[in-house]
């Protein structure tokens, strides 16, 4: 994979009032291959908005490099890379039509009017705004703004492509769309995609790796398999779906495989995160699918304490023995109920492959 | 029992007649103070001028002629009326200068105050309208007194040696164009902040991701959605600078008129009332046309935006 955007050791600090400073960024290093669609992930406050104006060019790194194909372009002004943004809140001119909003890069860069009006053309099919071309952006839609403001950033042809939170403020069933849009934008235009989201979901469906970040720092990089089932820290288990935390002992076994004894006595198989320094007790993690209620003994028994049901399946949460909790989702049958009630005793069976050590 | 429609066709009467009841004292203040002098001027226009000033109730058309015309004493010819264009001449171009010149200066002061973090633009707003605390006379004088021969600039191009001998400032025409720029620039630079104050900056990063310098962020940006400020503080600027009265009486010195001056002198020492009378009318009408031509240029047909 050739890295389109290679980050450095990059850190941006603020000043604040007083003495002390914000470490925006810490010391990040990443890099984002070409034709990628990269996600960095995140609550608000974390960096990623940060890193993603430091590759546009509105800031500049305290320290570290930001390549772009091998080059350093963290000192040059956003109007000389060939990166462009689309904007939280589209940002589109109100005093330009949605034709000449799309143009306005070209026209910029000194383009000839034909080439301009022929890809202002290819774009408005690309995103399939075609009869929007002369409206003023005041008169069309949020999702067609969208479109004009993925359009009006494409346009230019860049080589890495900006995302900043596009989709937060469409409606649910738009949001959908738009994702499934995008993935075919990119797709079509073979151009670098780094998406900012605080959506776990949305990071999941669309990219082709994620970076989780938090505190100004990524704390995992990896496909969204990897960041799903396979989760470094508790902050990134817990910020993308849910999931379930117990403690046990651990003895390792083979190469990232450990035997984890559980506080009920029973051992099950564990693969271990990266970066894991061998210690006697872990914590370990489960998401809610991989694990079963049984009304026999199960690896972990305890008294069911709540039963929430969600359509497509029911989230049973249990009183653990041990004291802690822990939440079996079940899928749902349209005949029969979940089988349980609040109060009944029962056992969870961990499923092989199922449980993950982390690293802190 | 009153029908749905009837409830609704009452409240409506009731609705139209209390809007009327509460304009009424505006409407009133606006007839009594505006409409009616104006009539009385536009009366006056065609009156003959009387002995000792005031009017003699005799219809004539000499008033309005005499705006652009002289009448030959001897003959009884009529020839264009040199004075008083070179007075309208000037008090137009002076005018067009000085609203060109506070939006220079304007502009780049509103841009300062529009993008200083939010607590700190009231302070700055506050310190933009100091000089309409004091009087425009006494801020004219003060300009005398710096543009005086002996004043401040004069001195301090002599102590630089820029020159060796006081320039000649003062009742010139650059004296009075100072002057104007120096009393109407807050005017201009209200209206162009509370412009720029509304403009999403963000615009203007996307403008520069989009390829754009600085310089076209400028022109493509953000003058396009200054422009109902510009428009504005042209209007605020224009007009009280076309009909100026202090400035060049006291800058200009006697030789630099402005219309206003010459309409005074109607009322005063010429006792001419109605040439007075006619002036201001076709000063109003200049103004009312110059307003309509530009703000025909500047709006466009179909802007969406304020």
């Amino acid at each position: 994979m050739r890295p389109a955007i290679e980050a450095k050791g990059v850190t941006r600090i603020f000043p604040t009032a007083g003495q002390d400073v914000v470490r925006a960024l810490d010391n990040v290093s990443v890099s984002i291959g070409e034709n990628e669609f990269f996600t960095l992930l995140g609550p608000s406050g974390c960096g990623k908005t940060t890193l993603l104006r430091l590759i546009a060019g509105f800031d500049f790194p305290s320290a570290g490099e930001i390549l772009l194909h091998g080059q350093d372009i963290a000192p040059l002004p956003p109007f000389k890379r060939p990166v462009n943004t689309v904007f939280q809140s589209y940002a589109l001119f109100p005093h330009m039509t949605v034709a000449e909003n799309i143009g306005f890069g070209l026209k910029m860069l000194g383009r000839p009017k034909v080439e301009i009006e022929a890809r202002v053309d290819t774009m408005l099919k690309l995103v399939r705004m075609e009869a929007m071309r002369n409206r003023r952006t005041s008169q069309i839609s949020g999702g067609q703004q969208q479109r004009v403001a993925l359009a009006r950033a494409l346009a230019p042809q860049p080589k890495v492509l900006l995302l900043d939170e596009p989709l937060s403020a469409l409606d649910y069933k738009l949001r959908k769309e738009m994702q499934i849009e995008l993935k075919r934008l990119q797709h079509e235009t073979g151009i670098t995609f780094i998406f900012v989201t605080h959506d776990q979901e949305e990071a999941l469906t669309m990219s082709d790796r994620i970076a989780v970040m938090s505190a100004g720092k990524i704390l995992q990089v990896g496909t969204p398999r990897d960041i799903y089932d396979k989760p470094a820290e508790r902050f990134v288990a817990d910020f993308i779906g849910e999931t379930n935390f117990i403690t046990a002992a651990i003895t390792i076994t083979g190469n990232c495989k450990v035997r984890a004894t559980l506080k009920s006595g029973a051992t099950i198989d564990a693969t271990v995160a990266e970066g894991f320094q061998p210690k006697e007790n872990a914590t370990i993690v489960v998401r809610p699918e991989h694990a079963k209620l049984t009304t026999g003994k199960g690896d972990l028994s305890g008294t069911v304490e709540t039963i929430v049901y969600f359509g497509t399946d029911t989230h049973i949460r249990v009183q653990l023995n041990s004291g802690e909790a822990f939440t079996v989702r079940q899928q749902n049958t349209r005949s029969a109920g979940c089988g349980f009630q609040c109060g009944d005793k029962v056992g969870i069976s961990i499923g092989n492959d199922a449980a993950q050590v982390l690293r802190d | 029992m009153a029908s749905a429609s009837q409830i609704a066709e009452k409240a409506e009467r009731d609705d139209i007649r209390s809007r009327w009841l509460l304009s009424a004292l505006a409407l009133l203040i606006v007839l009594l103070a505006a409409v009616g002098p104006l009539l009385i001027v536009v009366v006056y226009s065609f009156l003959t001028p009387g002995n000792y000033g005031d009017v003699k109730w005799q219809f004539s058309t000499d008033a309005w002629v005499g705006v652009l015309f002289e009448r030959d004493v001897f003959d009884d010819t009529l020839s264009i009326a040199g004075a008083h264009l070179s007075i309208l001449w000037r008090s137009a171009s002076l005018s067009v200068l000085t609203t060109i010149l506070t939006v220079i200066f304007g502009f780049p002061t509103a841009y300062f105050i529009a993008t200083r973090p939010e607590h700190r633009r009231e302070i700055w707003l506050f310190l933009i309208t100091i000089p309409f605390w004091t009087n425009l006379l006494i801020r004219t004088f003060a300009m005398q007194e710096v543009l005086r021969n002996d004043g401040i600039i004069n001195s301090a191009l002599q102590l630089l040696r820029v020159t060796d001998h006081p320039v000649q400032f003062l009742y010139t025409n650059v004296a009075v164009l100072l002057g104007m720029v120096y009393v109407f620039l807050p005017l201009m630079v209200l209206p162009l902040y509370a412009s720029m104050e509304k403009i999403d900056f963000r615009l203007v990063e996307a403008g520069y991701d989009l390829y754009a310098t600085r310089f076209q962020v400028l022109r493509h940006i953000i003058i396009p959605l200054v422009t109902p400020g510009i428009v504005a503080g042209s209007i605020l600027v224009f007009i009280p600078s076309l009909g100026a009265y202090v400035t060049p009486r006291v800058l200009g010195g006697g030789t630099n008129l402005m219309i206003g001056n010459l309409i005074e002198l109607q009322f005063g020492q010429g006792r001419n009332w109605p040439l007075g009378a006619a002036l201001s009318i076709a000063l109003m009408a200049i103004v009312m046309v110059a307003l309509l031509v530009y703000v025909r240029n500047t709006s466009r047909p179909n802007g969406g935006h304020g």
